[in-house]
């Protein structure tokens, strides 16, 4: 397909530190090719600003091919912009018209502070998964790899949670601010393998304790997560993990 | 630098590679090496720097031995180091496929793969743990593939006559990233690992010989801090990004490591760098990073271009399509000159090859520099569905990053930067000659020679961190009474060391020049790739030398960095990182001008075979060429290891 150049205008938020206020601000971008990334549109702008004498904007990005999870913006009001099953990073500008206006935003959730622009600190997700996202094992003392085989449908389901990215795109999302599609990934990951089932109880009832505590909102069953999850994450995790945090409460009452 | 005085030698290094035969080597070493008593251990304090395989495996390890950890990443998560980005998988000398394989044979690959310039008895040490690795993960919960028996699946890759290759999906490096994550996470809240995200190292604090702590920049907060600690590790990744286009993540830098040389700890083999023959194109001079398709691709695609120039030209401008050239025109260029190993030979022979048809002017794409790799004989043989059960998720990828559809036409790609060999010199126990100072993980230059195998970094980084410095640094800090060693983190080396870094920050700050940061990084690309790329001559390299003091000079006048110091600021990391790729940038050249033969990823024009092949010189350089600096203006000295092959039988490679 053949790339073009196009023109957009963008309204990005700005906001030079979490304990002052933020406003958005309008600013053109040209000759954009359409097969650039929208990311790389933003470099653009920035070298643009620069010139002008202006500061960068800032956003999160690393790998800049959907893995790492840090890149997150909210574009047009969507979580990673239009397009299933991708990031921001992995968004071309193929996906906007010459002439386009738009609006580019932070993640918004209490448990996700700003701290520039667009950047925002995600410690929640880390601390909930130092509260039980991990199996029990030190180097060394683990047994032979094929010792306990496992069934291809349960090493298939746990990779699919397995997949999530950590972005925090499900929360932002959520009009509840909820976590629970990150949380119910990991609980899923983990309760379908051999390998999790010892501390199973303990790692959900630890877990969604912390979620509770850094004041992700409740999940209303909205489902809005899932569309915006560039893993494509199912809200059956969702549903599993209530079953898991029954059964361990009724076994170990919290 | 003046290269063309004469190199200045300093003395030998001695690797302290154990006595023994090669296979027991490290069984008894590690019943040497002193052990420190288990109550102690909480007394010795260990800094790592970075959250890869490297460091964060070695950081949850050393956490699991009691030992009191700080480690520190750029990131906002110690899950987003850049090895989450590995595609294709893990090697092991596991067997389970009853093919073939052994230790010895995995040994033996990796020694030839890295084109005989890697050291015996750490390449054997790496295929014996490799196995436990394989055991770690899987009892982390890492969702390897298996098959209906419920067994774990493996795949050959890379060329390799075996199939000794685990994965999980496409995102290997992801799963084995999250398993070593997850054990550091587990630790944090044990409270042996003290985790520091968004935390920079700036500088390494080297106090009586011994590297005794660093000085970092909270990217939050701008604040300045210095850490102390008994020993330092660096796990903070390669330096591909010095060329600008790569596909590393935009992060990944060489600071860590830089610093550390600056301090005194030798680099070796800077011009060590490997170029992946599978990466979609540059489109144009907005791109920012370039995006590997695994090397799986070569399985079953072909590589062609057209036969003639003017075919060529053709479909560069758009007037014929790839499936309008008749298969008696399509020039299958590997598969010619290459019969036996055809579309599978290693990469940096892929990649040469690509570049010298599209050199040759036969490249499509409008830029020239692009080659098919075509899957329509393969859609043919085994039909759609079974291409797209095996390549289904990167036909994906590309479709969504060039917009054309793979299994319509063929896909276009271009060799790109993609590891580097080279890295801060280490001995056996993985501790550079600044003793205190361990380096893991694809920082060091340890164990891949002049070329790594597919599916060997992860490996690598995972058995350094799990399985070989958790013991290798016991044998270090035994040395070391505890208490009596304690320090403050306030002694006049750190401080003198926080204010080189507070008035490095402060000059970058007040040049106030016109362009900014990433436009020097860019022309520095430019010279790196088009003279110390994948063909190398002296007088390219020469140039190359001429040409960075001149972009670095104009970077130190001309930068504008905007902002200040305390606050979150992009640009200033930026800076920061790019003045040092400018500095290292000139050490890879100085080495590969040096280096006057061609080894794996190292291709020097003026040493090949009648065939075009790359040709070593055994007899002058079979040593591992480590640089100590000397000085901002002066040459750095080069201190040689000399390699000795006791096991393997040194042979021209050959993929005919
Ligand atoms: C696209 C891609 C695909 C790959 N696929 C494969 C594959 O299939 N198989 C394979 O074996 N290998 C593969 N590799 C290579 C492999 O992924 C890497 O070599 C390996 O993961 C490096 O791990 P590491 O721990 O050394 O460093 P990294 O993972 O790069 O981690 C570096 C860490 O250091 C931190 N850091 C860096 N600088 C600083 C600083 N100054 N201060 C504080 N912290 C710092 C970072 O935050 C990060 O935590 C691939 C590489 C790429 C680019
Ligand atoms: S569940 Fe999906 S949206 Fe949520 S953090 Fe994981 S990858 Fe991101
Ligand atoms: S930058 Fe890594 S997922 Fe987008």
């Amino acid at each position: 397909m053949a790339e073009k150049n196009i023109s957009v205008t963008l309204k990005v938020w700005r906001q030079a530190s979490a304990d002052k206020p933020g406003k958005f601000e309008t600013y053109k971008v040209k000759d954009v090719s359409t097969g650039s990334s929208f990311l790389e549109m933003l470099d653009i702008l920035n070298e643009e600003l620069q010139k002008e004498g202006k500061e960068p904007f800032a956003f999160d990005n690393d790998c800049r091919e959907g893995i790492c999870g840090m890149c997150s913006l909210v574009i047009n009001g969507v979580p990673h912009g239009p397009g299933r099953g991708i990031t921001t990073c992995q968004l071309h500008m193929r996906s906007f018209k010459d002439g386009d206006v738009i609006v580019v935003e932070p993640w918004r959730a209490s448990a996700f502070p700003v701290i520039r622009d667009c950047v925002v600190n995600r410690d929640a997700f880390d601390r909930i998964i130092q509260a039980g996202g991990f199996t029990n094992i030190n180097a060394g003392s683990a047994q032979d790899a094929n010792a306990i085989p496992i069934g291809k449908a349960d090493a298939d389901a746990a990779m699919d949670a397995a997949a999530c990215i950590g972005c925090g795109a499900c929360v932002a999302a959520c009009k509840n601010a909820s976590a629970m599609l990150f949380v119910s990934a990991k609980v899923t990951h983990l309760a379908r393998l051999p390998q999790g089932q010892v501390e199973k109880r303990k790692r959900v009832l630890a877990m969604v304790a912390q979620m509770d505590k850094e004041g992700f909102g409740n999940c209303t069953n909205q489902y809005e997560c899932q569309a915006a999850c560039p893993k494509e994450i199912s809200v059956d995790c969702i549903a599993k993990m209530n079953r898991e945090y029954l059964s361990a409460t009724v076994v170990e009452p919290a | 630098m003046n290269y063309n005085a004469p190199v200045t030698e300093g003395a030998k290094l001695d690797g302290h590679i154990p006595e023994g035969p090669l296979a027991e080597k490290w069984t008894k070493h590690k019943f040497d090496l002193k052990l420190v008593n288990p109550s102690n251990k909480r007394k010795y304090r260990i800094i790592v720097v970075g959250t890869g395989l490297g460091g964060g495996a070695a950081a949850a390890s050393l956490g699991e031995l009691g030992y009191k950890v700080d480690c520190f990443c750029i990131q906002d998560s110690a899950r987003r180091a850049h090895s989450i980005a590995a595609q294709g998988g893990i090697n092991a000398a596991k067997n389970y496929q009853n093919d073939g394989d052994s230790v010895y044979r995995l040994f033996y690959d990796t020694i030839k793969g890295g084109d005989y310039r890697a050291r015996e008895a750490n390449v054997h040490r790496l295929a014996e743990v490799s196995r436990n690795i394989i055991d770690q993960c899987v009892a982390q919960g890492v969702p390897f593939a298996r098959d209906y028996g419920g067994l774990l699946d493996n795949r050959s890759f890379g060329g390799a006559q075996v199939s000794r290759t685990f994965y999980a999906r496409g995102q290997t490096g992801q799963q084995l990233l999250l398993g070593a994550y997850q054990s550091l996470m587990r630790q944090v809240h044990k409270g042996t690992v003290n985790l520091h995200v968004r935390k920079e190292m700036l500088d390494l604090v080297v106090i009586g010989g011994k590297a005794r702590g660093i000085v970092t920049r909270d990217l939050v907060t701008g604040q300045i801090e210095t850490h102390w600690a008994h020993a330092v590790v660096l796990g903070s990744g390669g330096y591909g990004n010095t060329f600008f286009l790569s596909t590393n993540a935009r992060g990944s830098n060489c600071s860590a490591a830089w610093a550390a040389y600056k301090k005194g700890a030798y680099f070796a083999n800077p011009c060590y760098t490997q170029i992946h023959p599978t990466c979609i194109p540059v489109h144009g001079d907005q791109q920012s990073k370039l995006t590997l398709m695994s090397e799986s691709l070569r399985n079953d695609g072909r590589v062609w271009v057209p036969r003639t120039k003017e075919m060529a030209e053709k479909v560069r401008k758009g007037e014929l399509t790839p499936e309008q050239i008749k298969e008696e025109d399509r020039y299958y260029y590997l598969e010619e000159r290459y019969p036996s190993f055809g579309n599978l030979v290693p990469r940096d022979v892929a990649s040469r090859n690509a570049k010298m048809v599209c050199d040759a002017g036969l490249g499509v794409e409008a830029s020239g520099r692009a080659v098919f790799l075509d899957f329509s004989e393969a859609i043919g043989r085994l039909g759609e569905d079974v291409v797209r059960q095996r390549y289904g998720n990167l036909f994906h990828m590309y479709e969504k990053i060039t917009a054309q559809n793979p299994y319509k036409t063929p896909m276009k790609i271009y060799p790109a930067i993609h590891y580097t060999m080279g890295g801060l010199w280490v001995d056996y126990d993985l501790m550079s000659n600044l003793e205190g100072l361990f380096v893991v993980g694809e920082a060091n230059f340890s164990d891949h020679g002049a070329n790594r195998l597919g599916a060997s970094a992860l490996m690598q980084g995972l058995a350094d961190g799990y399985f070989v410095l958790p013991y290798t640094i016991g044998g270090y800090l035994a040395t070391m009474p505890p208490k009596a060693t304690e320090l403050t983190g306030d002694e006049p080396e750190f401080r003198e060391a926080a204010k080189g870094v507070r008035e490095r920050i402060q000059r970058l700050l007040s040049i106030n020049g016109t362009k900014s940061p990433l436009e020097f990084h860019k022309a520095l690309g430019h010279i790196m790739w088009d003279n110390v790329g994948m063909a190398r001559t002296e007088e390219s390299l020469k140039r190359a030398l001429d040409e960075i003091p001149k972009i670095r000079e104009d970077f130190w006048k001309n930068v504008k960095v905007y902002g200040k110091n305390e606050e979150f600021n992009q640009n200033l990391e930026t800076a920061l990182r790019v003045a040092d790729f400018l500095e290292l940038a000139e050490l890879l050249a100085y080495d590969a001008l040096q280096r006057k033969e061609s080894c794996g990823g190292h291709f020097r024009e003026e040493s090949q075979t009648a065939e075009g092949e790359a040709l070593r010189q055994d007899d002058k350089f079979a040593y591992v060429a480590a640089w100590e600096y000397t000085g901002a203006d002066s040459n750095p000295a080069l201190h040689k290891e000399d390699l000795k092959f006791e096991n393997v039988h040194l042979t021209q490679r050959s993929y005919k």
